[in-house]
């Protein structure tokens, strides 16, 4: 049973690393119909850069600082204003690729400018152990677990709680609506961009020191936080959260008990499950057929 | 395409296939190599098109479906059985499972589809590499023979490209009367309007899954091409990034188009080989151009040219009504 419980915990803190990313893809897909392909080159990045940075000489905590600040303006102003504001207007697929194209050059420009090797990354958690109901749980997974959990909750209470989260849900539900009663939704979009790109920023802090730094490592992360996404529900940020988690401990799980080599399969097999019977995901909530 | 006269259309095919046929004959092996899998993306990406392009369903698994060909390719060459036997199987194989992966398409739309590919795409993935009694696992099938057609052997490089420069040219014939037959139009309808198409009598369900089915079928085409192209096949070819290349090719080429994947393979199999002067940075220019082609004609190269001629189009229009006014005007 021990094992039980340090697989499940291990899982919940993989899933809240990926929830973050899910939630942050829905929020591009809520706000300007944006499937960004390259949301797993985008965690990768930002660890790049504060390795950079902390290359130059920088402590730590001025690189996660000045990450955060270059993840804003590169993935989230410069995204928006060079990438999905041009093409916006010819639909959904254009974009989709054109993101994917994006993903390509990210990778790459990584691995020329940065390294081809995997980076080892510092860790914003101590190491070691705590003991919880008499298991040794390693520092490392509550940390991450908590941190992802806070930005989580802040996350939600900006959303609901506030003027500005209620202007940017209406600016995603109903523009034209939204701009009749005086939201500026362009503000808004803006701002679910540069929300998007802290996420990511942070995501990559925290999954960074467990997976090192490498260039190809947005791949998985990216398909795991689509999948997040999806399962949860494409259209709800509850949906990408409750999603992140499951696919978390289920891939944590399929490991132990299923087989190491289809582990991957398994979040998969309940993908496809969920979109053949219930399409608009477990806390979705159905979209309309346009016809 | 419709702005030139018939017979110069007529005329600059025969170039270009006369073009196709006797440039390359003194070309070095790897220049052979790289046109021969221009052609064989060309027809993966053909059957895309089909999908995507005139049926307007999203797929992310044409890669699968190139890798289930050039597995099974691979597999039954290897025991002595001649290729055309594999590539009936590998028709077959990727037209009843695009049939059966065009089901959630019946019942969800558009993204949805394009999330239950993209799952079977990694799904195929792990089978090519975990089933190591089939595929032999990571460490790949190698010594893939040549197929011999008609007695004539084709080990070396340049029989080998007429071959697949040979099987593009039948795949591109059957398309381009398939998307003239009624089926085609049926696609068409299906794309622009379902429900419209439904209430004219057209079976949609059916043809959703025909168009699937069929585009999926010519994946596996490709891929009996391109186990003996290569000649060794391991499983990282076939992972996700080959289905989305291959969705790239038909997106810049210009989706629904006839002759858009062959523009948008051109690009992804040769631009990035034009690009290698610049070493480590070919990848990172040949993504900057997919983007900011895109950005300057989301429909992509043909839709370019397709925008040139309709405004050719219009000046001449207008310039003739302007000859008609004013002959109506000088008439008394």
């Amino acid at each position: 049973m021990s094992n039980l419980f340090d697989l499940l915990v291990a899982g919940l803190a993989t899933g809240a690393i990926y929830a973050i990313v899910a939630v942050g893809f829905t929020l591009l897909w809520q706000t300007s119909q944006t499937i960004n392909f390259a949301q797993g080159e985008f965690v990768m990045l930002p660890a790049f850069l504060m390795l950079a940075v902390m290359q130059a000489g920088a402590p730590f905590w001025l690189a996660i600082l000045i990450g955060i600040g270059l993840s804003m303006l590169l993935l989230g102003l410069g995204f928006k204003l060079l990438l999905v504001d041009p093409m916006l207007r010819h639909g959904v697929l254009p974009l989709a690729i054109a993101t994917m194209a994006l993903a390509i050059g990210i990778k790459e420009a990584v691995k020329q400018f940065f390294s081809a090797e995997a980076s080892p990354f510092p860790s914003i958690v101590p190491a070691g152990d705590v003991s919880i109901f008499g298991h040794a749980v390693s520092l490392q997974s509550l940390g991450v677990l908590t941190l992802a959990i806070l930005a989580v909750i802040g996350l939600t209470a900006l959303l609901n709680r506030t003027s500005i989260g209620h202007q940017m849900q209406a600016a995603a539900q109903n523009p034209t609506a939204a701009r009749i009663i005086g939201v500026p939704v362009e503000r808004m979009i803006l701002l679910t961009f540069l929300i998007n790109a802290v996420l990511v920023a942070l995501a990559s802090l925290l999954i960074t020191p467990i997976y090192l730094a490498k260039f190809s490592s947005g791949e998985v992360l990216g398909q795991a936080a689509f999948i997040a996404a999806i399962v949860g529900g494409f259209n709800q940020v509850r949906g990408a959260i409750a999603g992140g988690l499951l696919i978390g401990v289920v891939d944590n799980l399929a490991a132990a008990y299923v087989s190491t080599q289809y582990r991957a399969a398994i979040p998969l097999l309940l993908l496809i499950v969920i979109i053949l019977f219930r399409p608009q995901g477990l806390l979705g909530r159905p979209e309309e057929r346009t016809v | 395409m419709t702005g030139l006269p018939r017979y110069l259309q007529i005329a600059l095919g025969f170039i270009v296939i006369a073009g196709l046929i006797i440039v390359p004959m003194n070309f070095n092996r790897y220049g052979l190599f790289i046109l021969s899998q221009w052609a064989v993306m060309t027809i993966a990406a053909i059957g895309l098109n089909l999908t995507l392009g005139y049926a307007g369903q999203v797929s992310l698994a044409q890669g699968a479906f190139v890798g289930i060909g050039a597995y099974a390719a691979a597999i039954m060459t290897s025991q002595g059985l001649p290729l055309i036997s594999a590539l009936g199987v590998a028709i077959v194989l990727c037209f009843a499972i695009g049939w059966l992966l065009g089901y959630p398409a019946l019942r969800v739309q558009h993204h949805y589809l394009a999330f239950v590919t993209l799952a079977f795409s990694t799904l195929a993935f792990l089978v090519f590499r975990n089933e190591d009694w089939l595929t032999k696992g990571i460490y790949g099938i190698s010594n893939i023979p040549r197929p011999s057609v008609f007695g004539f052997p084709t080990n070396r490089p340049l029989p080998f490209y007429y071959l697949c420069l040979g099987s593009l040219g039948i795949v591109s014939v059957a398309v381009w009367w398939l998307i003239r037959s009624p089926w085609g139009r049926a696609f068409v309808a299906l794309r622009e309007n379902p429900i419209r198409a439904l209430s004219l009598g057209i079976d949609t369900r059916r043809y959703t899954l025909m168009a699937f089915a069929i585009g999926s079928a010519l994946g596996g085409v490709a891929g009996t091409l391109y186990a003996p192209l290569t000649q060794y096949i391991d499983p990282v070819p076939f992972n996700l990034s080959l289905s989305l290349d291959l969705l790239m090719m038909v997106i810049i080429g210009g989706a629904g188009f006839f002759f858009g994947p062959f523009l948008g393979a051109m690009i992804a199999v040769l631009l990035p080989e034009w690009l290698r002067f610049t070493q480590g940075y070919y990848l990172m220019l040949y993504a900057i151009a997919v983007i900011l082609l895109l950005i300057y004609s989301p429909t992509g190269l043909l839709g370019i040219l397709d925008r040139l001629m309709a405004e050719r189009r219009t000046k001449m229009a207008s310039a003739l009504r302007a000859v008609a006014q004013s002959k109506l005007e000088a008439a008394p």
